[in-house]
C-alpha cells in the first residue's frame, strides 16, 4: 500500500484543530521544572505567519516518553502526556507551558540532549515540517548526535532556544523561519 | 534498546514544499535540503490519546450540539479504513475533520466568501478508529468555494483530515475530494502531488454499500500511514 499524500492544513484549520486549549502540557501534579516556550513563525520575507500551527512532543522530566515503545526503566508521570498544540496569533506567535524534558537515548545508545520535537503546519505548507527545540543552557548539547550532524554552525544555531526569566519562570524563545538566510533546520525522518 | 524504525516519507506520494502554482507555498515552503535523522525514541513514539473521551455526536456534523437542529445540505456518510503500508489496521487512532458548509463557506472569521453561513453547522468533528481501523462520519457534503490563488480559482469540494497514527513520523494532515468533480483537475493543491496515482488516492469512492436508503449517500476514503521497517536492528555504536 502506498502512503496517502499530504495536503496543507489551509487557512481554516482552527475550526477543526485548535478550538480547545491544547498548549498547556502541565498540571499542578506534573513533575519537573516549569518552562515556557514561545516564538514566532516567519515566512521567506520575514513576515509573521498568522495561520500556522505548531505541535510539540517531548519526554517527561525523567527522560521517558508516554508511549508503549519506550520501554526504559524510568518513571512515567501519569500527569504528563508530553503532547501539545498551538495555533499562531495574528503576529505569528505560538506558545506552550511545559516542563524541561529529561535526556533520552539516541543512536548508538548515546544520550541525546534534552529536546522538544516540533511539527510545523501552515497554509502554504503542503507537507508538515519536523524540527527540534534544544535549550541554550544545556551542556549536553555539545555531545548531541543530531546537533553535531549539522555541520554548518549557523544552521545548527537555528535549533537552540534561548531562555530568559519572566515572573520567576524560564521562558525559551524559539522562532521558526520557514525560509531565508536563517531558515530553521528541518529534518527528513 | 532496539529501535524498529518506520519507513521513510515517500516523496513520490507527497507534494514538494515548493509548488509554484500554489502561490502560498512560494514564501512558506522550506528551501534548504532536509537534514536526515536516524530515528530514535523521539521519532518512533508519539501522542496516542489513549484516554481520550469523545462526547456523543462528535462524529455527526449534521446536527448542532447546541440547538439539536439539522444543518442544511446533502447528508453524506463517510467511512474508511486507516492502515499502514503493510495493510495492517491502525486501531484507536484519533481522526479530526473540518470542512466548509453546503454553500462553500467555513465557520471562520477569515472566510469572507459571500455565501450563507449555517448556524447549525460548525464543520468540525472527531472520531476514533475501531479494532479494524475503521472510521465513520456523518456530515454534509461541502460546497466548492472561490479563492484568490489565480483568476477564477475555485477549490473543489473537500474535507480536511488530521491523523496521528502510532508515532511522530506517522503524522498526516490531508484532504479528500469527491468523485466526478470537474474542479479536481484544476486544483493546484491537489496537483502538487507529483504522481497521478497519488492524486487519485485523495479522491473518495462512491460506496453504494454504505449508502442508506431514504437517508444519505455513502463515500469511502481509506488512509495509509507510514509502515514499519521489517527488521529491527540492534543498535551498536560501540
Amino acid at each position: 500500500m502506498k502512503q496517502t499524500p499530504s495536503q496543507t492544513v489551509g487557512p481554516f484549520y482552527s475550526i477543526g484543530l485548535t478550538r480547545q486549549t491544547t498548549n498547556v502540557l502541565v498540571s499542578d501534579a506534573t513533575e519537573g521544572q516549569r518552562i515556557g516556550i514561545e516564538g514566532q513563525i516567519l515566512d521567506g520575507d520575514g513576515k509573521p505567519v498568522p495561520d500556522a500551527m505548531v505541535e510539540v512532543w517531548q519526554a517527561n522530566a525523567y527522560g521517558r516518553y508516554h508511549h508503549p515503545d519506550d520501554k526504559q526503566e524510568k518513571p512515567l508521570d501519569q500527569s504528563f502526556t508530553g503532547w501539545g498544540r498551538s495555533g499562531t496569533d495574528k503576529n505569528g506567535f505560538y506558545s506552550f507551558e511545559t516542563i524541561k524534558p529529561g535526556q533520552v537515548p539516541g543512536a548508538g545508545d548515546s544520550a541525546q540532549a534534552p529536546h522538544v520535537n516540533v511539527t510545523v503546519f501552515a497554509r502554504g505548507m503542503l507537507v508538515h515540517a519536523y524540527t527540534r527545540i534544544y535549550f541554550a543552557d544545556e551542556p549536553a548539547n555539545a555531545n548531541d548526535r543530531v546537533l553535531n550532524s549539522i555541520k554548518n554552525k549557523a544552521r545548527r544555531q537555528t535549533l537552540i532556544a534561548t531562555g530568559e526569566k519572566k515572573d520567576g519562570k524560564a521562558v525559551y524563545r524559539f522562532d521558526i523561519r520557514l525560509q531565508g538566510d536563517r531558515e530553521t533546520v528541518f529534518f527528513d525522518m | 534498546m532496539k529501535i524498529q524504525p518506520y519507513n521513510n516519507r515517500d516523496w513520490k506520494s507527497h507534494p514538494p514544499y515548493l509548488y509554484e502554482a500554489y502561490g502560498s507555498s512560494v514564501k512558506r515552503g522550506p528551501l534548504q535540503k532536509l537534514v536526515p535523522i536516524t530515528q530514535t525514541l523521539s521519532e518512533i513514539t508519539g501522542p496516542l490519546f489513549s484516554d481520550i473521551k469523545l462526547e456523543q455526536g462528535e462524529a455527526d456534523l449534521t446536527r448542532s450540539a447546541q440547538t439539536g437542529i439539522e444543518a442544511m445540505g446533502e447528508r453524506i456518510i463517510v467511512v474508511g479504513k486507516v492502515m499502514d503500508e503493510d495493510e495492517k489496521p491502525i486501531r484507536n487512532t484519533v481522526i479530526e475533520i473540518w470542512q466548509a458548509n453546503a454553500a462553500g463557506r467555513y465557520q471562520h472569521p477569515v472566510d469572507q466568501h459571500n455565501a450563507p453561513l449555517d448556524p447549525n453547522f460548525i464543520g468540525a468533528g472527531r472520531c476514533v478508529t475501531n479494532d479494524k481501523g475503521e472510521y465513520r462520519f456523518l456530515t454534509i457534503k461541502p460546497g466548492a468555494y472561490p479563492w484568490l490563488n489565480h483568476a477564477n480559482a475555485w477549490r473543489p469540494a473537500h474535507i480536511h483530515l488530521s491523523l496521528f497514527g502510532p508515532s511522530l513520523v506517522t503524522r498526516l494532515v490531508t484532504q479528500f475530494f469527491f468523485p466526478g468533480d470537474p474542479l479536481i483537475s484544476l486544483d493546484p493543491i491537489l496537483n502538487s502531488i507529483p504522481t497521478k496515482s497519488g492524486r487519485r488516492r485523495l479522491i473518495a469512492a462512491y460506496a453504494h454499500d454504505v449508502t442508506e436508503p431514504e437517508f444519505a449517500l455513502g463515500y469511502r476514503f481509506d488512509i495509509v500511514l507510514r509502515g514499519r521497517q521489517a527488521t529491527p536492528f540492534e543498535k551498536s555504536g560501540r
